[in-house]
């Protein structure tokens, strides 16, 4: 039974450590009981955030971790996938249709850019990709700010989803465990589904004979292209890959929302939670990424306030209460990223199984 | 062994990366001789130069130089010790002229006329192109000017690497007719040289390696008359090549 | 000789654009976009110039390197604050030397802080070009965070000099009298790097470390030491950079250095990465483009440099002034 899932479910691609495992399950039982244990909108936001930023994460590890590329636009696909859902449906298509061809419409737009940025780039020097993806992505910045009719510029669009998957819709009478099984719930199973299934896939991917051609590439792209690899297509295609993922993770996030604007998805601070996510959660693991995905989004919720308690504690003494302000909670991410790349850069899960032996 | 030994390696291993290249290589350069630095390729000839050079670290053994250890040491402080490499890539800087690369060479003092006209004694080619840009000289007189950049300065050792690689013959016949010239002033030189002919008109000492290690230590002229141990050693011998 | 031969064409780029947009605008508004142009050219020049040598000579790429722009820009807007006196008086020998105070203080501060960074981030991370992405990345936030600490969140006013203010006329066209300082400044830059680099012996190591540094080393020369004092250099003149800008803007944000990095990313790549006169001219294409194409066409002027950055790219892939390498 075991054996049967570490080779059809997980696609041979074993936690390595037995704390990573008791993390995963733990992670994986807490997203599916969330809506029944702490009821509320704002614990199942939080839950869905996780697993949707879970799969973002992942997707970018298939970059950054697996192919060694690093790209600053993930953001960018991020918001391609949620703008192409949200568009029709702040259109006025309200209906299953307009979800299924935006995500498809996302992907495959996120997928076309991501290769041509790749094949642009790293036919020049590999070092041109994250300096050309960082320029890209602030032109989509300015583009979606600006494109207002499109986008709805700053404001963004709201819109509502399919009546299924409304809050006003029930799907059995009275409540199941003291929860009312609605069109919230629905969403919310349905998104978490959704991710597992795109996680799965990712696993698949990341141990297919394709992904072991990527790490063969990251350790030694020299080598690897005097082995017969034509590197530059296995960039392409890893970056295209990632960008999709990242697109359909995108989609996701927009149901949730019923929203979509630049703040959710595209901002350079959506840029800076994936690499905290996947530097923290450990590069080239998967697994990293989604453990560093609720990492962070507890931290969202907890540090602030956390940072508030310190700095009113140390009002009156000097610079400090400037330092622990709330606003300032980046300072404290920016400090664990740049402290988890000197001392800890294969990141939780990575030095776990290095421990392991 | 003598005390006239300038260089001396003792069971030096480097590692490249996760490589393990060189295992316990033990050479003595000795002074005012040229020795030769033989094997076949990969053998880890290149990796000891750039090892003594602290290109790369040795992970274990001794490096001594005119008797004090140098291995740990930071390479600018191993070639202010006095000893200039020629590498296998030459090391040109293109975009400067030649007199510049010279001048590089020179140190503080900028460049000496006497050692100049002793450097255009052996290359007379480069005294009419001195203020052309390096990178536009043929690949022989790039050689000689990472040649020239080597004895430019009073040096106690001149490491080469593969000096005649890619080079035409006549271009070849000059190199050895310059190194001659430099025996002559008793400069101590290790050289690496896959040309037998060239290695066997130089050399006074050799030492052969193979797979990371010396495997034979000696004199060229021993070497040379000795077919069967140059087929063993290099896998071809003189006679056949001639 | 030879070199004028295969550079030509794209020493020739920025005057052809310029050219390309004499006929879809009448001459006083050319005037002026060229102007602007030409000073926001010098402008990226100082903070690019740093940037393209610190890749050249060691093959670090510092996406921290606008946090440098960054403290330049805030660190003008304190100090004309202190000078207000100078800054506001109706004497342009005062005007200048409240900017030249600025522009000292700055260059003075980011090059501290290029000093620290180079010696507590960048050291550990040679030749490790994933790790330098990150660190640097993480470096430019964390330093944005902590400026927004120091300064505070609101865009903070930078008092530009009195007679500085205005333009003159020329030909029709209103050309603003800031913009000769900041096209003086930049060329003025650009020529003492140009003497530095083919008249002294530092710039002699330098243009020899650039392409091939371990050969420095095998020459004697402790290169690292050398690489610290071009990092500094560097970081002082994007200071410089910022502080030319904050005073051009009048106003100054946190988000200075980010958004500039992008052009100066730009600038870089068109220029060929480490090579200073690419920069300068990459520095004055993106300058003129940004400017006419923000008159014709406003949305499209951030578009318009990335189109640019392609074309380039496509046409050269190693950028206008590549090194040989
Ligand atoms: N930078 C490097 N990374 C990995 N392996 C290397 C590197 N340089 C050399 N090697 C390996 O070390 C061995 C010895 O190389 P080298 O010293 O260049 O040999 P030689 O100069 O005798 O031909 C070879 O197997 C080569 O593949
Ligand atoms: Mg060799």
């Amino acid at each position: 039974m075991r054996a049967l899932l570490h080779r059809h479910v997980l696609s041979g691609d074993r936690p390595g450590h037995p704390a990573v495992t008791a993390l995963l399950i733990l992670l994986l039982l807490a997203l599916l009981v969330v809506p029944f244990a702490v009821p509320g909108t704002k614990s199942m936001a939080a839950a869905s955030r996780i697993a949707i930023l879970a799969v973002l994460a992942g997707s970018y590890d298939i970059a950054l971790g697996y192919t060694g590329i690093v790209s600053l636009a993930h953001a960018m696909f991020f918001a391609i996938g949620a703008y192409a859902v949200a568009i029709p449906l702040a259109g006025g298509w309200v209906g299953w249709g307009a979800i299924g061809l935006g995500m498809a419409a996302g992907a495959v737009l996120a997928a076309a850019i991501a290769a041509a940025i790749t094949l642009l780039s790293l036919r020049v020097q590999t070092i041109f990709f994250s300096m050309i993806t960082l320029a890209v992505a602030s032109f989509a910045q300015v583009l979606a700010t600006q494109l207002r009719g499109l986008t709805g510029g700053e404001d963004g669009l709201s819109f509502s989803l399919p009546a299924a998957l409304s809050p006003s819709f029930h799907l059995l009478p009275g409540r199941v465990l003291g929860v009312r099984v609605d069109g919230r719930l629905l969403t919310y199973y349905l998104i978490l589904l959704a991710a597992l299934l795109l996680f799965l896939l990712m696993l698949r991917i990341v141990n297919s004979p394709f992904g072991r051609v990527l790490l063969a590439i990251r350790e030694n792209a020299f080598r690897a292209e005097a082995l017969g690899f034509r590197v530059i297509v296995y960039r392409t295609l890893a970056s295209a890959l990632a960008a999709a993922i990242a697109a359909l993770a995108g989609g996701l996030m927009a149901v949730l929302l019923r929203y979509n604007g630049p703040d959710a998805t595209l901002s350079f601070s959506v840029m800076v939670d994936i690499l905290l996510m996947v530097v923290i959660g450990g590069m080239g693991t998967l697994y990293g990424p989604a453990l560093g995905a609720a990492v962070i989004v507890l931290a969202e919720y907890y540090l602030q306030p956390a940072l508030q308690g310190l700095a009113d504690a140390l009002v009156g003494i000097p610079v400090l209460p400037a330092l622990f302000n709330p606003d300032r909670w980046l300072l404290w991410l920016g400090l664990l990223f740049v402290g988890f790349v000197y001392f800890l850069p294969a990141g939780i899960v990575g030095s776990l199984r290095r421990r392991r032996g | 062994m003598s005390d006239d030994v300038l260089l001396r390696l003792a069971g030096v291993h480097t590692h490249i990366g996760r490589y393990h290249i060189l295992h316990g290589v033990d050479l003595a350069v000795r002074e005012g001789r040229l020795t030769m630095l033989l094997g076949r390729n990969g053998a880890g000839k290149t990796t000891t130069l750039r090892t003594v050079m602290g290109m790369w670290r040795a992970s274990a053994g001794l490096i001594d130089f005119a008797g004090a250890p140098i291995s740990g040491r930071a390479t600018p402080d191993i070639a202010r010790l006095g000893i200039a490499y020629v590498p296998e890539s030459m090391g040109i800087f293109g975009q400067l002229t030649v007199r510049e690369n010279l001048l590089l060479a020179a140190g503080p003092a900028g460049l000496h006329p006497g050692r100049l006209d002793g450097v255009f004694a052996i290359f007379p080619v480069l005294r009419e192109k001195l203020h052309q840009a390096a990178g536009t000289l043929s690949g022989g007189q790039k050689q000689m000017v990472a040649i020239s950049r080597a004895i430019v300065e009073e040096r106690r050792l001149i490491i080469v690497d593969e000096p005649t690689k890619g080079l035409a013959p006549a271009v070849i016949g000059q190199l050895i007719a310059a190194f001659q010239a430099l025996k002559r002033q008793r400069t101590t030189i290790l050289m690496v040289e896959q040309n037998f002919h060239m290695a066997q008109a130089l050399g006074d000492d050799v030492a052969v390696m193979d797979d990371g290690r010396v495997v034979h230590t000696g004199t060229m002229a021993d070497l040379a008359d000795d077919d069967a141990l140059q087929t063993r050693l290099l896998g071809l011998s003189l006679a056949s090549h001639q | 000789m030879r070199r004028l031969r295969q550079d030509w064409p794209a020493l020739a780029l920025a005057p052809a654009v310029a050219l390309l947009a004499l006929p879809v605008m009448d001459l006083p508004t050319w005037i002026a976009l060229t102007a602007a142009g030409a000073a926001m050219g010098m402008m990226l020049f100082l903070m690019a110039a740093g940037l393209t040598l610190i890749f050249g000579l060691m093959d670090v790429l510092n996406f921290a390197h606008g946090a440098f722009i960054t403290l330049g820009a805030y660190v003008a807007a304190s100090v004309m604050g202190a000078l207000a006196s100078w800054v506001g008086a109706d004497d342009l020998a005062r005007n200048l030397a409240a900017l030249a105070v600025a522009v000292l203080a700055a260059a003075a501060a980011a090059g501290a802080a290029g000093l620290v960074f180079e010696r507590g981030i960048i050291r550990r991370v040679y030749g490790a070009h994933l790790q330098q992405i990150l660190i640097t990345v993480g470096g430019m936030i964390v330093a944005e965070q902590l400026i927004l600490a120091a300064w505070g969140a609101q865009p903070v006013q930078v008092g530009k000099p009195v007679t500085l203010r205005g333009s003159f006329v020329l030909a029709g066209a209103a050309v603003e009298k800031y913009r000769l300082v900041a096209v003086a400044l930049g060329l003025l830059v650009f020529a003492a790097m140009q003497l530095t680099l083919n008249r002294t012996r530092i710039g002699l190591l330098v243009r020899a470390g650039v392409e091939n540094r371990e050969m420095v080393e095998a020459l004697g020369y402790r290169i690292r030491r050398l690489f610290i004092g071009v990092f500094v250099a560097g970081t002082a003149l994007a200071g410089i950079g910022g502080v030319m800008w904050a005073v051009y803007q009048e106003l100054v944000t946190a988000a200075v250095g980010a958004d500039m990095t992008i052009l100066v990313f730009i600038v870089v790549i068109i220029g060929g990465l480490g090579s200073v006169g690419g920069c300068f001219a990459g520095a004055v294409l993106v300058g003129l483009t940004t400017n006419y194409i923000g008159f014709l066409a406003p949305k499209l002027a951030l578009g318009s440099n990335i189109a640019l950055m392609v074309l380039v790219l496509l046409w050269r892939p190693r950028g206008l002034l590549p090194l040989a390498r």
